[in-house]
């Protein structure tokens, strides 16, 4: 008896969930078929996520015939999208490299390239940690493994524990070309196998509040205020200097980078209109809201 | 009724081999994409101490000595937990308490591995690192006791199937003999319920060593090769965090795409290993006094 109640319960409640749902389908259904609504599919970067999705946002209450869907991954994730045709905008916080170009072509297209924004690396650590200012080169050594204490670059005596993106992280390739290499493109260097790959952002971030020991990197839209920025130096001799839109702007900050968008061929259409939304001056005051640094001035 | 009766065997029968098939299929899948490994990266490169695929450099030791370390010390918390449960649930118990404890146990199951992963990171990982004083409480240590909650109830299940199914006359006997409660449950009902107990810890291994989410959430998945007691403290690199973090960027073809589906091929070698394992410890034939008992 109760098993057959329940067998009742159960059709019920998927007859009750079919219903809500089905006005939902029926209206994409209608979307989808209807010619006037354009539909743009843009995936990739997690650091240009929550900018992409600011703009979707806004672009949509100014156009409401089109429909953005954002979704993060990581740069490398939006370009295998890109390529595999399954998206029509990649986000990405480094360059297409040179095998992802080939693979495009060989599916039958040429990505190119629009700078979306601009965006500094942060390197932070907890706020207990005394340390104010390191030179790039001492970021370098302490996650190549040549310096693992504190002590060394004017801290307390506690271990460090580095904190990275993982490997399919823009931010990641970036830091390891920029700041692990110093710019040198004949350097093998790479993070030491101690390096702790976390999978997303907020990870870095929670980690870093709450681990004394703890140092890593993020885009500075990503830093929030329970962590402590350091500011950086190019060489030991020169001024060290704290992350911001203006020091970035300056050219002073030494680790900032663009931020891109790539389109499956020349953009048409409403992706055309988009991009160009995007470059106008409305869509770059958002980039400013969000920490990051737009890349026309008004 | 001959006709229903023939199309039901044959439905059995299609269910029943369409599982080979999917096997085959999976096997046959994982070989195809995770084979020409072998001729693109020499055995040397396979073997070597660092994992860090965008400068192609792919040593698998450090990704299968991180995956063994956590599942190896996720059962030895695991299993004295586990099969205590079990006692506790099948032999000790007050029949209403049984009655809570079982779907307890149970619910443990369902709760999903992200959640778990959750709890890892925002307390167990800082207690970890506060309590014991490490560098970070990302490490294989927080990693195994997360694993342990997640096979414990696994474990529980199978061996508390095990002990319901030492038939009561044995029990009985050894009462008739004056034995006591704990002299029946350690030399009666646990070398009675042997082989099942030991198919629950096995099959808590697998689980371990599949786990994916929450392992990748704690772990810190730096991949270190096993340097002595010192790894379980460490932070540490899964294969199963390895194919899930990487397998969204790869280019379809690529070496890395490659390795990565040879280590998919290892994972699956490694639980054939376990499965084949405890099939022959259980199939085992059994010794003079536990002749009669099966």
């Amino acid at each position: 008896m109760r098993q057959k109640l329940s067998v009742v319960f159960m059709l019920l409640l998927s007859i009750i969930l079919f219903a809500c749902q089905s006005p939902d389908q029926a209206s994409s259904e209608q979307a989808n078929s209807d010619s006037k609504k354009a539909y743009i599919e843009n995936k990739g970067s997690d650091t240009l996520v929550n900018l992409a999705l600011a703009w979707a946002e806004e672009y949509q209450l100014l156009n409401p015939g089109v429909q953005i869907s954002v979704t993060g991954g990581g740069s490398g994730t939006g370009f295998a999208a890109l390529i595999n045709g399954t998206i029509s905008i990649a986000n990405a916080s480094r360059q297409i490299k040179p095998e992802e170009i080939e693979a495009a072509n060989e599916n039958g297209f040429e990505p190119i390239e629009f700078i979306v924004a601009d965006d500094a690396i942060a390197v932070i650590v907890n706020p207990e940690n005394p340390v104010d200012n390191l030179s790039l080169e001492q970021v370098s050594k302490i996650y190549k493994g040549e310096i693992s204490n504190w002590l060394e670059v004017g801290g307390e005596d506690r271990p460090i524990v580095k904190l990275s993106r993982e490997t399919n992280s823009g931010t990641h390739v970036y830091f390891l070309e920029t700041v692990i290499r110093l710019g040198d493109k004949e350097d093998r260097s790479i993070f030491s196998a101690d390096t702790l790959l976390l999978p997303s952002s907020e990870g870095i971030i929670v980690e870093v509040r709450d681990n004394p020991n703890a140092i890593g990197y993020d885009g500075l839209g990503y830093v929030t205020e329970n962590v402590k920025m350091v500011a950086l130096s190019q060489g030991a001799n020169d001024e060290y200097i704290l992350p911001s839109a203006a020091t970035v702007i300056s050219g002073n900050y030494p680790i900032s980078r663009h931020l891109f968008m790539y389109t499956h061929g020349e953009p048409k259409g409403a992706e055309l209109a988009y991009l160009e939304w995007i470059l106008s001056s409305g869509a770059q005051e958002i980039i400013t809201e969000l920490g990051f640094v737009p890349v026309i001035s008004n | 009724m001959r006709k229903s009766e023939k199309l039901i065997t044959n439905t059995i029968r299609i269910a029943g081999s369409s599982t080979i098939l999917f096997i085959l299929l999976i096997f046959v899948f994982l070989m195809k994409e995770g084979l020409p490994t072998i001729q693109e990266i020499s055995i040397g490169d396979l073997l070597s101490k660092r994992w860090y695929p965008i400068e192609e450099l792919y040593g698998i030791l450090p990704l299968i000595s991180g995956s063994l370390i956590v599942t190896i010390f996720s059962m030895v918390i695991a299993f004295p937990l586990g099969i205590g449960t079990a006692i506790y649930i099948g032999e000790i118990a007050p029949p209403g308490l049984k009655e809570i404890l079982k779907p307890l146990v149970e619910v443990l199951a369902g709760i999903p591995s992200v959640v778990l992963g959750f709890i890892g990171i925002l307390v167990l990982s800082p207690m970890m690192r506060t309590g014991l004083k490490l560098p970070t409480g990302l490490t294989a240590l927080t990693g195994s006791i997360l694993l342990a909650l997640i096979s414990i109830p696994t474990i529980v299940s199978i061996a508390e199937d095990a002990l319901y199914a030492v038939p009561n006359s044995y029990r009985e006997a050894a009462y008739a003999l004056g034995a006591t409660h704990w002299q029946i449950i350690w030399y009666v009902v646990l070398p009675a319920g042997r082989s099942g107990i030991l198919n629950a810890v096995m099959l808590g291994v697998g689980r371990s060593l599949g786990e994916t989410m929450a392992v990748m959430m704690v772990t810190g998945n730096a991949p270190t090769l096993f340097s002595g007691l010192n790894s379980f403290i460490s932070p540490v690199r899964t294969m199963t965090a390895t194919i899930a973090s990487e397998m969204g960027e790869v280019a379809s073809g690529s070496s890395h795409y490659h390795v990565l589906f040879f280590i998919g091929i290892l994972l699956f070698l490694f639980s054939l290993i376990i499965n084949i394992t405890s099939s022959t410890l259980s199939a085992r034939p059994k010794r003079g006094k536990d002749q009669v008992i099966s």
